[in-house]
């Protein structure tokens, strides 16, 4: 295939060629091209359907405000739906394919939307889908979210991986055209730390799209060399392929770098993009501007695309979109592109402009005063019709029209924070305003500054002043200064059918149609009309249906309002914005000292927060995993069984106030808790509400090793910060997370001393007396290493839990296991260890869930009141101390086979079941293998006073009803004597 | 002597060493470390005691010094994380305690992290991925806290840009490494 | 946003964790507070529409907590403190 409109010259490297398709058919291009411009360079100017009426489309722009050429990039997997054929750089073989159409671009079925275009204006749905209310959910939507978006997911998994990262600088300068390239030569120069970004993958901005010259060489050799010698700076960074997408606070960005989106695949271990996140002590916004298209009906024909960025197909990648185009224009800006395209060999039509003065040419027709009333061409552009200054009609043949109607200049990011665009009257547009993001200047033709010469000036003063450089400002190359003054042209008068938001199909006439349903603010006519709604934000579209707003409300442009911006700047992968944080990835891991020993035992792992605990260690024949922990929990009772509880959180509290501060933290009272002992402790929130419970162990007198729960372990850590911090400032308390340090293991059961004995070194006396209930000491073990023994029990048997450094808890668990083979020694997982405390009715998380007190749970008489502690006061307030508060409870089915599910609620043997009359709720059920039937712990109204009565438990959404008697909490053991052994 | 055999924070017998270009990460389990902070109304005391231990000033905040023996880095108001060789100063804790006495509270920390050193030219197209460190004032001596894949890490600057150290918490040792690896092949 | 910290210099406020009012370190006394001061304490924070005395755990880095002076409309912060020295003055 020829490129029939490829034309002379350009930055494209014609040695070297690259095939793609286009809807399955084969084309050439060359390096340097994007999809679009070796589209147009092949003669292919149809390159989408619109959204709503399935309108022919072929590119509007040459850059990222692209409404209508967005096509799905690449098959299989790497699919990308939604991606503008202007941005996108060519590759070989590179695949795209049209989206919105069936079954083929040329032929549209859903095209007869465009007939139906009389009842399909602004707010349709509206007005359409209201009635009858049953119909919603099973017919309107499902045909509108079939009918509805543009391209289609490929439903796999992304195989691309994503990056983030983070990058300071003393000046980030976006955008790289002559004002951002001369701020960073400027900044580079004087030594300052500079990131210049621009979304482009070749800097120059405007200089390559033009052919007027700065000083003696081409625009586009000016911004080479002056990128050449960027380079060679070292404190300079430059980002090519890196939008800039949001301005935040204090001079934070967001960017997004397409590393690898210019290769068919990322290379191996490449990321497709990187987020930046830029912290920049100044910022210098150079986006530019973006060309303004005029309203006209039909003027959204294939063919029909704006004027600089005809000039920029041409200059840059030598394409054309016909070797006949015409121009229609208000401004002198569109006579520019008639003499590139004249001097490219392109015949150009007519230079139609709005202007009676306009300026004529030697080289064109100009046809003064007139304007374009109607085009013709079904999938591209043949001819425009043209009211003539005299009246008369005439008509245009032409397969292409560059439409320009000024420019705006691009300040979006000056809107991410608070700025609000002030109108200006001399360029008929909106120019930074308000409160710009902390530290942004804006500069170039994005502050208004159109003309090179201004741009280039601009772009160096305002580095100057950003990095305070004293001295005189260097000379500014010359370059053309055309003076900026824009009259504003916006719409064809009478015209109706004409397109805004070509993205979204929105037209002059659904503006007008706004205004007369009172839909005048801007934030309504933007919500009535789809107005700037589209993935390209109405960057071409949203001040023209403003401004016809404006004329038809009688107001002026900023009377109506002003359109603002928020990030991204242009469409963003959700990917790159989850980076390297899927899947497996998706948090990190932390694993306990025992992991690898209980990998190897085959234990089935369960998370618990970031952790992964082992849950239950199946043997072979056990298919059931309440074979598995139903024998853990017998063994363990019977004998010996070791559970790594290394999570617990451990906050090692020293200090010589210590023991005051945990008489403020703790409910109940540590100060005269002796070395040498543990006591359990319950934590509560100010309001009263029970935070955490846990131990704390007294090593010395002014060291306490504190445990949490392994939930709770960050937020009790912060928890004690606040208190030593803001409420206890001056007391002598230093508090280190030690959780990691420590490999720590449950030794229960009957036989735990006695393996425990075969450890620990003889020199430490851990016999009944000589190591009590309740005990804790620093130890040594298997001859002479540091350890730690508590002796507290989570199970009800005699237990202890004995601590070594992280990196011998691999080895310790496997010495218990090797010296407990006399005793059965079994390894219990999470799930035996909760079914051990429900038996012993200990409270856990389920207990202790963000609604219950001390007094709910069995423990209104520790909290003392002897002393001051966070949340004592308020634990007093009478409506945490009815006479038939909740009251923690025991549960037994009074038919041993039937089931007791946490969750359900209790109500009373007899009677109504409902809400008015609850008397409490189950928390925790297990199966206990000990008693040989279900038990449940729960909250009961005066629980207390009730061990005996009959109740119900029910649970109305799975159909539950289950009698049960109310019984004690501790199962197993109630006297205690077990622990004590 | 007892008789239990370490293993590494990675979970095996040996140091994990991983190569990307010119770029390697090593895991040192070989860290002994103690985390000093000084009791309410002795700063002044603890500080003086650290700087006999230490043979130079206790580091200032966002920094690290290192002495003969001990190396230490910044952690908090009053705090600091002191290390040495594992083999020698396995009891660490307890000769720091030894020195500053009840003028300072010392906990041992050596086992409740993990230790990378990050070395090569070009560490820090690697760290800049990481981590969000403004690597042009991350001089030779600078120690920072910083977060890498969600965990809060100790980021210390021995030869700048070239060489890190990065101190993470021991449990995720595995996603750490991970992290830093993979970043590895992406940055480099 | 990013936090200057007393002793760090700016830190990114990821790096914290917001703990609420500064309030909160006005934990009444015990000995004379009657219960509508705790009812207070507890539940009752000013929303104002400006500047904003708040609290900000470093949590991800040296765990001071920070006493931030923000602008609720603008984040503009003003003013930075620690916590511990305010509150021991």
């Amino acid at each position: 295939m020829t490129q029939k409109n490829r034309l002379n010259g350009g930055q494209i490297d014609r040695d070297t060629t690259l095939n793609f398709t286009f809807d399955g058919k084969q084309y050439a291009g060359h390096p340097g091209d994007t999809l679009a411009s070796a589209l147009l360079a092949n003669n292919v100017r149809l390159m989408g359907r619109s959204f709503k009426y399935h309108r022919p489309r072929g590119p509007l722009s040459a850059g990222s405000e692209e409404p209508n050429a967005i096509v799905e990039l690449r098959s299989g997997a790497r699919q990308e739906p939604n991606t503008r054929a202007t941005t996108a750089e060519l590759f070989d073989g590179l695949s795209a394919t049209s989206q919105n159409r069936w079954p083929s671009l040329a032929f549209d079925a859903m095209a007869i939307n465009d007939r139906l275009s009389n009842f399909l204006t602004a707010g349709f749905y509206y007005k359409t889908f209201m009635w009858p209310a049953a119909f919603w959910e099973k017919i309107y939507e499902p045909i509108i979210r079939k009918a509805a978006g543009l391209g289609s997911l490929s439903m796999r998994a992304d195989p691309d991986t994503y990056d983030k990262g983070f990058r300071h600088c003393d000046l980030l300068i976006i955008g790289a055209g002559p004002a951002g390239l001369n701020a960073a030569l400027t900044a580079g120069r004087a030594g300052a730390q500079v990131i210049l970004a621009d979304e482009d993958f070749r800097m120059g901005g405007r200089l390559n799209a033009e052919t007027y010259p700065i000083a003696d060489m081409s625009g586009a050799d000016w911004a080479a060399q002056t990128v050449a010698e960027l380079a060679t700076l070292s404190n300079v960074r430059l980002m090519p392929r890196t939008t800039v997408i949001g301005a935040f606070d204090h001079g934070i960005y967001g960017a997004v770098e397409r590393v690898s989106d210019h290769l068919a695949t990322p290379a191996a271990g490449k990321p497709r993009q990187i987020l930046w996140r830029i912290y920049a002590k100044q910022t210098l916004l150079c986006a530019g501007a973006t060309e303004r298209p005029i309203a006209f009906d039909n003027n959204d024909r294939p063919g029909i695309m704006l004027a600089a960025s005809m000039r920029a197909y041409a200059n840059r990648w030598a394409a054309t979109p016909s070797h006949r185009v015409a121009i229609f224009t208000n401004n002198d800006d569109g006579h520019r592109t008639a003499h590139d395209l004249q001097g490219k060999g392109v015949k150009i039509a007519a230079v139609i402009d709005t202007r009676q003065d306009a300026p004529r040419s030697y080289d064109y027709e100009v046809l003064q005063g007139a304007q374009v009333v109607d085009t013709k061409g079904r999938l591209g552009l043949t001819f425009v019709e043209v009211n003539q200054v005299d009246g008369s009609t005439r008509t245009v043949e032409c397969g292409a029209l560059g439409v320009s109607g000024g420019w705006n200049p691009n300040v979006h990011l000056t809107c991410h924070q608070r700025g609000r665009p002030t109108w200006d009257e001399n360029l008929a547009a909106f120019v930074p305003g308000g409160t710009l993001p902390s530290g942004m200047n804006v500069a170039g033709a994005a502050n208004g500054d159109f003309s090179t010469h201004g741009a280039l000036k601009s772009g160096a003063n305002a580095a100057r002043k950003a990095l305070g450089l004293k001295g005189r400002a260097p000379a500014v190359p010359e370059a053309e200064d055309a003076p900026g003054t824009q009259t504003p042209f916006w719409y064809v008068e009478g015209c109706s059918r004409a397109w805004l938001d070509q993205q979204n199909d929105v037209t002059v006439k659904d503006v007008k149609l706004s205004h007369q349903e009172g839909f005048r603010s801007v934030e309504h006519l933007k919500r009535y009309t789809t107005l700037g709604m589209a993935t390209d934000q109405g960057k071409t579209s949203n001040i023209g249906g403003l401004a016809i707003m404006a004329e038809l409300a009688g107001k002026s442009i900023p009377e109506v309002g002003t359109t603002i911006f928020r990030p991204p700047y242009t469409p963003t992968a959700i990917g790159v914005l989850a980076g390297r944080m899927r899947g497996k990835e998706f948090h990190p891991t932390r694993l306990t000292p025992s992991h690898v020993w209980a990998k190897e035992r085959g234990a089935v792992f369960v998370e618990v927060g970031n952790w992964l605990r082992a849950q239950w260690f199946p043997l072979p024949g056990e298919t059931h995993w309440r074979q598995s922990v139903d024998r853990e929990v017998t063994a363990t009772r019977a004998s010996v069984g070791v559970c790594d509880c290394t999570t617990l959180g451990k906050i090692d509290v020293q200090g010589s106030d210590a023991a005051t501060f945990l008489n403020t933290v703790y409910c109940n009272g540590f100060a005269k808790l002796a070395v040498g002992k543990t006591r359990y402790g319950l934590m509560l929130r100010e309001d009263g509400i029970a935070m955490d419970d846990g131990t704390a162990a007294r090593l010395a007198e002014d060291q306490f090793v504190v445990t949490t729960t392994t939930a709770n372990a960050g937020r009790v850590y912060q928890h004690m910060e606040f208190v030593r911090q803001c409420l206890m400032p001056e007391a002598d308390v230093q508090l280190i997370s030690t959780t990691e340090a420590w490999a720590q293991y449950a030794v229960a059961g009957p036989n735990s001393r006695r393996l425990l004995q075969k450890i620990v070194d003889p020199d430490h006396d851990i016999s009944n007396e000589g190591f009590p209930f309740m005990a804790c000491a620093n130890i040594t073990v298997c001859g002479g290493l540091r350890a730690r023994l508590f002796r507290i029990s989570f199970s009800g048997e005699l237990a202890f839990e004995i601590a070594v450094p992280s990196r011998y808890g691999d080895a310790l668990m496997r010495r218990l296991m090797a010296e407990g083979e006399e005793f059965d020694v079994t390894p219990y997982g999470t799930e035996a260890l909760g079914v051990m405390r429900i038996e012993k009715g200990h409270a856990a998380g389920n207990e202790l869930n963000g609604t219950t007190t001390a007094l709910n749970l069995g423990m209104g008489r520790m909290v003392s009141k002897a002393k001051d502690s966070i949340g004592s006061q308020l634990s007093e307030r009478p409506g945490l101390n009815e006479a038939d508060a909740l009251m923690q409870v025991g549960l037994r089915p009074l038919s041993a086979e039937d089931k007791v599910t946490a969750g359900g609620h209790l109500m009373k043997a007899s009677g109504p079941v409902d809400a008015a009359h609850d008397q409490g709720y189950v928390t925790s059920a297990a199966y206990s293998p000990t008693l040989g039937h279900m038990i449940g712990l729960g909250f009961l109204k005066d629980g207390g006073n009730r061990m005996g009565e009959t109740l119900r438990l029910v649970s109305p959404v799975t159909d539950l009803t289950v009698e049960v008697e109310v019984v004690s909490a501790h199962f197993v053991d109630p006297e205690g004597e077990r622990v004590r052994a | 002597m007892h008789d239990l055999t370490p293993i590494t924070a990675l979970g095996g017998s040996a140091a994990r060493v991983d190569s990307v270009g010119d770029v390697t990460l090593t895991e040192v389990p070989d860290v002994a470390l103690a985390s000093v902070a000084a009791r309410r109304g002795h700063e002044g005391v603890c500080a003086q005691t650290l700087e006999s231990v230490l043979g130079t000033a206790a580091p200032s905040p966002g920094h690290a010094a290192e002495g003969a023996e001990y190396a230490a880095f910044w952690t908090g108001p009053d705090q600091w994380m002191l290390s040495a060789d594992f083999n020698g100063y396995e009891d660490i804790a307890a000769r720091i305690k030894s020195e500053v006495g009840d003028t300072a509270s010392v906990t041992e920390q050596t086992d409740a992290w993990v230790c990378f050193d990050l070395v090569g030219p070009h560490i820090n197209a690697v760290l800049e991925l990481l981590c969000n460190v403004d690597l042009a004032g991350f001089q030779t001596g600078r120690a920072t806290r910083t977060s890498i894949h969600h965990l809060g890490c100790y980021v210390i600057s021995t030869d700048a840009g070239q060489s890190v150290r990065i101190l993470g918490p021991r449990a995720s040792a595995g996603s750490l490494h991970h992290a830093i690896i993979t970043v590895m092949a992406s940055a480099l | 946003m990013i936090i200057n910290h007393p002793l760090l210099g700016p830190r990114d406020s990821a790096e914290f964790v917001y703990l609420g009012a500064a309030a909160l370190m006005d934990r009444p006394d015990p000995e004379t507070a009657s219960a509508e001061d705790w009812h207070d304490y507890a539940y009752l924070r000013d929303n104002p529409a400006g500047p904003h005395r708040e609290l900000w755990f470093h949590e991800g880095g040296d765990r001071s907590i920070l006493i931030v002076t923000r602008d609720t409309t603008t984040h503009e912060i003003t003013g930075v403190e620690l916590a511990r020295e305010v509150a021991s003055k």
